[in-house]
């Protein structure tokens, strides 16, 4: 037997021949080390052997025997916490804290060195929440948070309730629990863009040692349904089913197989002999729309002809005409990547049946009600036999609104009546899991000689892939609000989403709006050349003020308007920023040149289809409340701000109030926590309960002290009665007496939706030999009405705008000529890390919001979008060139800078 | 990540150990990239840190880099003053994609016998005109020089079973001159091309090295100190389109764009 001393524990244990060590110390029950890719890119998973830091998933076990292996729960050696976790703590340099086990590991190694070259040190560690800006201030001994004071929480940077848990190690994550008799899952995925399964010899798989089942699409419940998950699951086409004789993209299932290990399931998959009738393929969405393109869905699945999923049009006023009217026109063609969420926690689920009887799902969802809804007619079962729920969810960002792990694993748990899991690797994240929609968007684009904008027209093809789940909202996004953004009597639109034999695309946090966004901000700068008027000038001239019309290419009643209105600020801000500038020049030579970029992005808050959340508040015997509310926390802090939104009402420390989230038994129902609602719907819920909370507990104390109701008031853990000061216990105790339970619960519904902007600004320079962009300053000036815990809204924006950078610059998924994903690993297929990030100065404006909660307003999401044009017009400002298509890769720009120079 | 088709461990401590050869068998060295990837075809991993070879040793002749010396130990190593090309081995190490923490596992063998156009280590012993010490199946020791071990992408000479021992630097290499530069698509990310270039205390015997921008490292040699023309037309004569390589951290023409530049930047500094 090989020996291991794991965090000072001794363990005699042999592991696999090729077995990893992070796998092997997670089969100890050490659940600290972390699995985001499982091939050495993220650093999740780091820990020490003999004091010096490994990439856990690259080290064969075999070779930890004999030594002293520390992890994150280890790293706390005398159980006070290591300097190194205080700063995380002190920093709140997390967001779904995924990351944070292998970022602290890897840090408390750092030499003098290293931490003074964090680009390299941090290499090989990567975050998708903070934008790593958090994660510098924790290795710059950076305090972000203010005490939690009663009476103090709204607008408090107060830490996230779940710190403590996160920094050791002991949160626990989807796949961070021991189950007994545990099966596991894997999928045999298609290596075919599109092809009929003519038959599956399942015979070799099932004789494999371990295998415990195989299913195919014969075995499955012939019911049709789409993996996208809203409130209203007739948004989403029912074009897919757990498992299909027809595959429609590569990585799609093609067989389940069930096994009493991971080894097996994969032996297992291997071991499926499947015939393929090979059918044409097609990729590109043009030519899908074309007659006699390949077809992939039969035609009573769709509401419209061919592969055409969706089309909206509309015009208002006359664009024709408006176009007479305009000095100067712009017209051009942009198009936008797809590109992969990368939540560092891949998708996983894991089932079984309760004592209770009942259908437990444990999993990484944004939407667990939906999903249960969904599950529950796939399965043909009551939804109150089933209880989904998460507990920590490691990132979303839009791709977990979609259920892609949970049905199969309770399937087969249905079927087999043992406890199923089932854990994406990076690669199936990649090739299987949702993007975000490619969209090509043609724009034109009038204006008369001061600038005042006659006429819009815009035309997006939306590539919506293999599958049509998102497809028609995230088009209703693209046609709706980049181009409500400005006042203009005649626009045009017409847009179309089209099936293809591409991996599906869905919900990504900026939902469309990024794409248009991207394309018409580029076409208002272009617009401003022309006529010589500065692109701050000429946004102000046009962009949608209160009194104007929010309207895009239709002209029907909408529920948008403006709580508030920010944008007049965040131009100024962004202005005045870059003006000021930071100190920080163009590297040297002439071969560096320099520009500077701005774009603006609007958001209504919220969708236009249905959305709803509840909240239910509890007073507990000790006199602290608990708060249950149906929102997912991903990282997005939404816990904290409900509890802050909570603790403002009822005057106390968000301390005292415990939450429980995202929870079907647990918790009231919420419709998912996507399109920037945790804050404006499920925190107006969590407002009404804490309210009714508070009017609750008066009456009682009036009525119990006989004191008039208007004598009455809280003052954090105890009401005040008159003079007579009564503790919430002990008022608590009295209402037990006679049966006062002091339990409320409150509905929220979306409507109306109030209106955010953001900002972006950008300075860069441009080499024009190699095709490098360097950021030199990096100015966001967001519209979000009443920040409700500054330090996470600035956290938030730090996330979304390093992603609009790693959209802009690095991110390229490759697909050959075949349709199959040439790059998916994060070796190849890059998200930014530490040294691609710029640091972004964010500012808000100063607005109150009417409509939203306590003067909040949606910011989850916004951020993203202004930031791919902004780099846009910095680029064409710096060369005189306008590249109009993502990603801005120097290989895809050296050519045109060469021959422009 | 867990390679579940392995079956099988064997730590020997000389060749002999190890038996006959047969398909399924891999040498494990760091085993960062065995780890990172599936590997299906592969049941029994043969490990070479039971050999127990000495990492690094220097000597009058030069730097004898034992297959199995890690990253890690290569970038703590001191080395003597005369050797100013040593500068490199910092250059190269920063090149990689991989993260420090990977050097304390990856060792300079994987690195070569991996035989990627980005393997940073093949930059290095290459411009070092570094030799390989290979241990045959059946027969006696062989050397082969770096830039001609390494033949395409994860391409290499090794035969079926065959070893890598050690690499040797020469002490003469060591003592040139040395410039190099680096282009990634990404900031400090994989190496779109990796130029390095040495030269004599008197300007002569100018050495190119032209790594991560080809499938195998490509050496131009001037016996005199080339002018930008004279090194420029030896490039593009060298090098036409085809002969760069072509992935997702650069294209072809990318890479042929860049190469002479990062050439010319080395020769400059190197004047
Ligand atoms: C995040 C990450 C980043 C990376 N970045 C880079 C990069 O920038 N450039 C790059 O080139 N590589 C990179 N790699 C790939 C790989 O880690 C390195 O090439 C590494 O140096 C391989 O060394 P190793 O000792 O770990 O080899 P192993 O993984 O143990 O082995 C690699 C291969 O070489 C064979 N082999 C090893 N030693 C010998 C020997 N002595 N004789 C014969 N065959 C042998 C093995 O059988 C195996 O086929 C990266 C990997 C990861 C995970
Ligand atoms: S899980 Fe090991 S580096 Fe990502
Ligand atoms: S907090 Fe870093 S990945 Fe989520």
């Amino acid at each position: 037997m090989s020996r291991y001393d794991v965090n000072g524990r001794l363990y005699a244990a042999e592991p696999q021949p090729g077995e990893c060590l992070r796998s092997f110390l997670r089969s100890l029950d050490v659940f600290g080390v972390k699995k985001g890719c499982d091939a050495g890119d993220c650093g999740a998973c780091t820990v020490h052997i003999d004091g010096k830091p490994f990439h856990s998933c690259l080290v064969p076990a075999f070779r930890g025997d004999g030594c002293k292996i520390t992890t994150i729960e280890g790293l706390a050696e005398t159980g006070e916490w290591h300097p190194m976790q205080k700063a995380f703590h002190d920093a709140q340099a997390f967001q779904c804290g995924f990351c944070a086990a292998g970022m602290i590991m890897t840090a408390v190694t750092f030499t003098d060195a290293q931490r003074a070259d964090l680009p390299h040190a941090l290499k090989g560690n990567l975050c998708r929440c903070t934008g790593y800006r958090s994660i510098n201030d924790a290795l710059h001994g950076t305090c972000n948070i203010e005490p939690d004071v009663a009476g103090n929480a709204l607008g408090a940077s107060l830490a996230n309730p779940f710190t403590s848990e996160i920094l050791t190690g002991r949160a626990r994550y989807t796949m961070d629990i021991a189950v007994a008799n545990l099966l596991h899952l894997k999928v045999l995925r298609s290596p075919h863009a599109h092809a009929r399964i003519t038959g599956i010899d399942r015979s070799q798989a099932l004789s494999i040692p371990g295998v415990v089942a195989v299913y195919t699409w014969e075995d499955v419940p012939k019911r049709l349904f789409s993996s996208a998950l809203h409130e209203d699951h007739l948004v989403d086409p029912d074009d897919m089913m757990l498992l299909d004789d027809v595959v429609r993209f590569v990585g799609q299932r093609v067989a389940a197989v069930v096994a009493e290990t991971e080894a097996a399931a994969e032996a297992g998959c291997r071991a499926l002999e499947v015939e393929y009738e090979i059918l044409p393929a097609v990729f590109d969405p043009v030519v899908a729309m074309q007659p006699g393109a390949p077809q992939l869905h039969a035609k009573d699945h769709l509401s419209n002809s061919g592969n055409i999923f969706c089309t909206l049009a509309g015009e208002i006023g006359d664009v024709a005409q408006g176009f007479a009217e305009a000095f100067a026109i712009h017209e051009q063609t942009y198009s936008t990547t797809r590109a992969q969420h990368v939540h560092l926690e891949t998708h996983g689920s894991i089932a079984w049946k309760g004592a209770d009887n009942r259908w437990h799902v444990r999993t990484s969802s944004q939407a667990p009600f939906a999903a249960q809804k969904k599950l529950a007619y796939v399965m043909g079962i009551p939804a109150r036999d089933l209880h989904v729920f998460t507990e920590r969810v490691g990132g979303g960002f839009g791709g977990k609104q979609e259920m892609v792990s949970e049905d199969l694993v309770l399937f087969a748990t249905i079927k087999l009546n043992r406890p199923v899991s089932w854990e994406w690797t990076r690669e199936e994240e990649f090739i299987a899991a949702t993007t975000r929609h490619q969209m090509t968007t043609k724009v034109k684009i009038g204006a008369r000689k001061d600038g005042t904008i006659t006429a819009m027209d815009v035309e997006v093809v939306s590539n919506t892939g293999a599958y049509g789940g998102h497809g028609s909202e995230t088009l209703g996004a693209a046609m709706a609000s980049p181009i409500a953004a400005y006042r203009c009597k005649n626009k045009k639109g017409i847009g179309h989403a089209v099936y293809t034999n591409m991996t599906p695309a869905g919900g990504f946090r900026g939902y469309g709006a990024s794409q248009t966004t991207f394309a018409i901000e580029q076409a208002i700068d272009e617009l401003a050349v022309l006529l010589g008027i500065d692109p701050f000038a000429m946004r102000r001239r046009n962009v949608v003020m209160p009194g104007d019309n929010i309207e895009s290419i239709w002209q029907e009643p909408s529920d948008a308007s403006f709580g508030s209105h920010g944008i007049d600020e965040c131009l100024d801000i962004v202005e005045r920023e870059l003006a000021k500038g930071n100190g920080i020049v163009k590297p040297e030579g002439a071969d560096w040149l320099e520009g500077q970029g701005v774009a603006l992005a609007m958001l209504e808050c919220g969708p236009p289809t249905e959305h709803r959340s509840g909240a239910e508040m509890r007073l507990l015997p000790n006199g602290t409340y608990h708060l249950a509310c149906g929102s997912t926390e991903m990282g997005n802090g939404i816990t904290t701000a409900h509890k802050q939104i909570a603790a403002h009402i009822l005057g106390t420390r968000i301390e005292d109030i415990d939450i429980i989230n995202a929870d079907t038994d647990r918790t009231p129902y919420d419709t998912g926590t996507f399109a920037s609602t945790g804050t404006v719907v499920g925190g107006k819920a969590v407002h009404l309960a804490a309210e009714a909370m508070m009017a609750d507990i008066l009456a009682f104390a009036s009525r119990h002290t006989g004191v008039a109701l208007d004598q009455c008031r809280l003052d954090n853990d105890a009401v005040f009665c008159g003079n007579r000061r009564l503790s919430l216990s002990e008022l608590h105790a009295a209402g037990t007496a006679v049966d006062h339970r002091f339990s409320v619960n409150r509905r929220a519904y979306l409507s109306p939706r109030t209106i955010a902007f953001n900002v972006q600004g950008v300075r860069l320079a441009v080499q024009r030999v190699t095709g490098e962009i360097r950021v030199l300053h990096s100015v966001h000036a967001a519209d979000i009405g009443k920040p409700i815990n500054p330090m996470q809204c600035r956290g938030q924006l730090d996330g979304a705008v390093a992603m609009g950078y790693g959209w802009a610059l690095i991110e390229n998924m490759v697909h050959d000529d075949a349709g199959r994903m040439v790059n998916p690993q994060l070796r190849n297929c890059r998200i930014p890390s530490f040294a691609d990030t710029p640091h972004t100065d964010v500012f808000f404006a100063n607005t109150i919001d009417a409509i939203g909660p306590l003067g909040a307003k949606s910011q989850g999401e916004c951020g993203i979008n202004p930031v791919a044009p902004a780099v846009a017009n910095a680029i064409a400002n710096a060369t005189g060139l306008r590249f109009a298509h993502l990603p801005f890769t120097p290989d895809r720009l050296f050519a045109r800078l060469a021959a422009h120079s | 990540m867990n390679l579940n088709t392995i079956t099988e461990l064997k730590r020997p401590s000389s060749l002999a150990d190890i038996g006959v050869w047969r398909d399924g068998y891999s040498f494990l060295a760091g085993g960062t990239w065995l780890f990172s990837e599936p590997q299906v075809a592969v049941d029994t991993l043969i490990d070479l840190e039971s050999m127990g070879w000495t990492s690094l040793s220097a000597t009058e002749s030069g730097l004898e880099i034992a297959a199995t010396c890690r990253v890690a130990e290569l970038h703590a190593f001191v080395t003597p003053p005369a050797w100013q090309a040593a500068s490199l081995f910092h250059d190269c190490i920063n090149a990689f994609l991989m993260s420090f923490k990977i050097w304390n596992a990856a060792t300079i063998g994987g690195n070569i016998c991996m035989s990627l156009p980005a393997g940073a280590m093949i930059s290095l012993t290459a411009a070092l005109e570094g030799v390989c010490t290979l241990w045959p199946q059946n027969g006696p020791p062989r050397e082969v020089s770096v830039v001609d071990f390494v033949t395409g992408d994860h391409q290499n000479v090794l035969q079926h079973g065959e070893l890598m021992r050690s690499i040797h630097l020469p002490a003469s290499a060591l003592a040139k001159r040395a410039a190099m530069r680096q282009v990634s698509l990404t900031q400090l990310g994989r190496s779109a091309a990796l130029v390095l270039a040495t030269v004599a205390e008197d300007g002569s015997d100018f050495l190119l090295t032209v790594t991560a921008a080809t499938p195998r490292p490509i050496q131009l040699r001037f016996t005199a100190f080339p002018t930008t023309d004279e090194l420029r037309h030896a490039l593009d004569r060298r090098l036409p389109l085809d002969a760069y390589f072509q992935d997702v951290h650069g294209s072809a023409a990318y890479r042929q764009h860049i190469t002479p530049y990062l050439a010319e930047q080395i020769r400059a500094e190197l004047a």
